[in-house]
């Protein structure tokens, strides 16, 4: 197994950056993704990491080794590829065994690999078969049979679930994590598909457009999510963002668009007070908003304008003006279109905003060291 | 009935030369286009020719010398070495290869006797003799070394047009996946590239056979087949009989003939490429029914 460390790395094609100044680490056994919009640049790191693409700049180390100048078939890297890349000329059992024939295995210990890692992904009776007879689920299965077997001691998966239905997604997911867990291997999962990244990995590398934005567990980048971006890419149904206007009536503090007007509590007064601007992007995630029939503190009051049953709760859209605001709402309360309630936000789960995209906690925290 | 045009045009420009040349096998025709018909005579004839044996052998090693030195192999060679460098450079010299295709041969064939001229003057000679080595008849001295590679530089454009354009269809994810199985640039060819342009091979085989079979303009412009009938081929020869025979007898009929037992020989040949290379496998049947 290996560490991955990754410092300032930089590709471009022409005049296109794909990946800009990208620092990452992954320890040794850990399960990370690259999560990103397509054309984020994740996919050109993995390539990057397997040495198919030579980086422009940076450097790219396994275990504290350099390997920039190291090929391929030198860096015991397992790829599986979003096609799956099945060669189709080979039966599945050619097709797993290659990379140990490319590697003088002897026959023996070839046969033995190739049953071991079929039995372990469950496609012993599809070993006689040609790729274009399977469906896409053993396919899957048989390229990542295919990236395991050479043992390697970093296995890369570039959106290993795309190309499966719904509900094989769901048991794949698990599938992959199971063996990547029974085997400690360092793994990079590439996926524009957060719930993939979410559920799957222990830390997630958020990406855009080339561009690292945040690094962390799962929970933490939905906590505390370091920029809009992340803030809206995370989380579904999305989080509600709405330009606001900072105002103080009374000596206290209102977020202000519309006749979408929220109090602040106290607690924002200190980070909002060291930033001289007055307008911000206000983000609640939808599930962070109780619903009351009665007035509370720090409320609004807002009117149903639509409602979608989402099965384990309804995702309820209010309406302040042209500001539309998404809460999501338990089965029990009954509610229709037209009827009026106070929605109060958790206010310690609000995210604030700068001009910038970068969220207020960031900025104090910035300016505390 | 939308195929009749089609059709009447097959059978004009296909059908119709075919038939009328094997008809005009059995008539003793000359500069006097006259339809004598001397039944199988022109066959017999054939049988008793001296210089037919030769020319069979000839052909044969014609054929299949520059089809397997150039055609499919130099073709292939040329195709694997510019896709495998970067684009800009590969299509460079790709479009560089083709240029001879655009010269008329007999620009083409002019080259080649100036490169191979017997005096000091020719290019190689040229060379020989800056080295300190004697001038040499390179077209009398090797007459089967000329006519391949003359017909093979050319001829190897097609197969390497052809080719590189199937390897550059193969999806780059499993030149990739090789990569990372461990795959040397030899043995990404050998287990991934060659095994997924295999039609495009076979296809190249047969069509380069009938057309080597039937071609013998460079050979006719380069050594005229001499010396003796030494590089003379099958179709050069009925050429010869037709045209340019001894004082201008234009012998049509038994050229006619000659010609005949080529197309004879042409339709063996696709039949057994056919059954050899399962063509059929590659059709698949039409999308769209036509009534």
């Amino acid at each position: 197994m290996a560490s991955i460390k990754l410092e300032q790395l930089t590709k471009r094609f022409g005049k296109v950056v794909a990946v800009n100044n990208l620092n990452l680490e992954v320890k040794d056994g850990e399960f990370i993704a690259l999560l990103g919009p397509s054309g984020c640049g994740k996919t050109t790191t993995l390539l990057m990491i397997a040495g198919i693409y030579r980086p422009t700049q940076g450097k790219i180390y396994f275990d504290d080794v350099l390997v920039n100048d190291v090929a391929p078939k030198d860096r015991y890297v397992g790829l599986v590829f979003q096609s799956y890349a099945l060669y189709p000329h080979m039966k599945v059992y050619d097709n797993i065994a290659f990379p140990l024939k490319l590697a003088k295995v002897p026959r023996k210990e070839i046969d033995r690999k190739v049953y071991e890692v079929a039995k372990l992904t469950k496609i012993e009776e599809l070993l006689d078969r040609m790729p274009g007879q399977l469906s896409g689920g053993q396919q899957q299965r048989v390229a990542l049979c295919r990236a395991l077997v050479k043992e390697p001691e970093i296995l890369l998966l570039d959106e290993p679930l795309s190309n499966l239905d719904a509900r094989l997604r769901i048991e794949t997911r698990a599938e992959i994590k199971r063996l990547q867990r029974e085997l400690g291997i360092t793994t990079i999962l590439v996926t524009h598909d957060q719930v993939e990244a979410l559920t799957m990995s222990e830390r997630v590398a958020v990406m855009h457009a080339g561009v690292l934005q945040q690094y962390g567990p799962p929970d933490e980048l939905y906590d505390r999510p370091r920029n809009l971006f992340v803030a809206s890419f995370i989380g579904d149904p999305p989080m509600n963002l709405i330009p606001v206007e900072l105002e103080r009536t009374d000596g206290r503090l209102r977020l202000v668009a519309d006749s979408f007007v929220l109090p602040l509590a106290e607690e924002w007064e200190n980070m909002l007070g060291q930033i001289p601007e007055a307008s911000f992007t206000l983000g609640v995630r939808p599930e962070d908003v109780r619903i009351s029939t009665e007035e509370k503190a720090n409320a609004l009051l807002g009117e149903v304008f639509l409602t979608e049953p989402l099965g384990g709760g309804t995702l309820v859209h209010f309406m302040f003006g042209e500001i539309s605001f998404r809460v999501l709402a338990s089965r029990e309360i009954k509610m229709d279109v037209g009827d009026k309630f106070w929605l109060v936000p958790d206010q310690s789960k609000l995210h604030i905003f700068t001009k910038d995209g970068l969220s207020v906690r960031e900025v104090g925290r910035r300016d505390a060291q | 009935m939308f195929l009749l045009p089609g059709i009447l045009l097959i059978f004009l420009f296909f059908l119709a030369p075919v038939v009328i040349t094997a008809v005009m096998g059995f008539t003793n025709m000359d500069y006097r286009f006259q339809w004598n018909f001397v039944g199988f005579g022109n066959f017999f004839r054939m049988s008793d020719d001296f210089l037919v044996p030769k020319i069979l052998v000839n052909t044969l090693v014609y054929t299949f010398g520059t089809l397997a030195i150039f055609n499919v192999t130099f073709g292939l060679i040329l195709a694997l070495l510019t896709t495998s460098i970067s684009e800009r450079v590969g299509l460079f010299f790709r479009a560089l290869w083709l240029l001879p295709r655009f010269t008329p041969p007999v620009v083409y064939a002019a080259i080649w006797l100036w490169i191979l001229s017997p005096t000091r003057n020719g290019l190689l000679n040229g060379l020989r003799v800056a080295m300190g080595l004697n001038p040499i008849a390179w077209i009398s001295e090797y007459p089967w070394g000329v006519i391949i590679v003359t017909n093979g530089i050319i001829g190897a454009s097609m197969g390497m047009l052809i080719f590189a354009s199937a390897i550059k269809a193969i999806p780059r994810d499993y030149l990739w996946a090789a990569r990372v199985d461990g795959a040397s640039w030899f043995q990404e060819v050998r287990h991934i590239v060659l095994p997924l342009i295999r039609w495009p091979l076979m296809f190249i085989t047969a069509y380069q056979t009938l057309s080597l079979l039937t071609s013998y303009e460079y050979i006719l412009l380069i050594t005229q087949g001499g010396p003796f009938h030494a590089s003379e081929v099958w179709s050069l020869y009925a050429y010869n009989k037709a045209f340019s025979a001894y004082a201008g007898t234009y012998e049509f009929g038994y050229a006619a003939a000659l010609a005949t037992v080529l197309v004879l020989i042409g339709t063996v040949a696709s039949i057994a490429y056919w059954k050899m290379f399962r063509f059929r496998e590659m059709m698949a049947p039409p999308r769209i029914e036509v009534s």
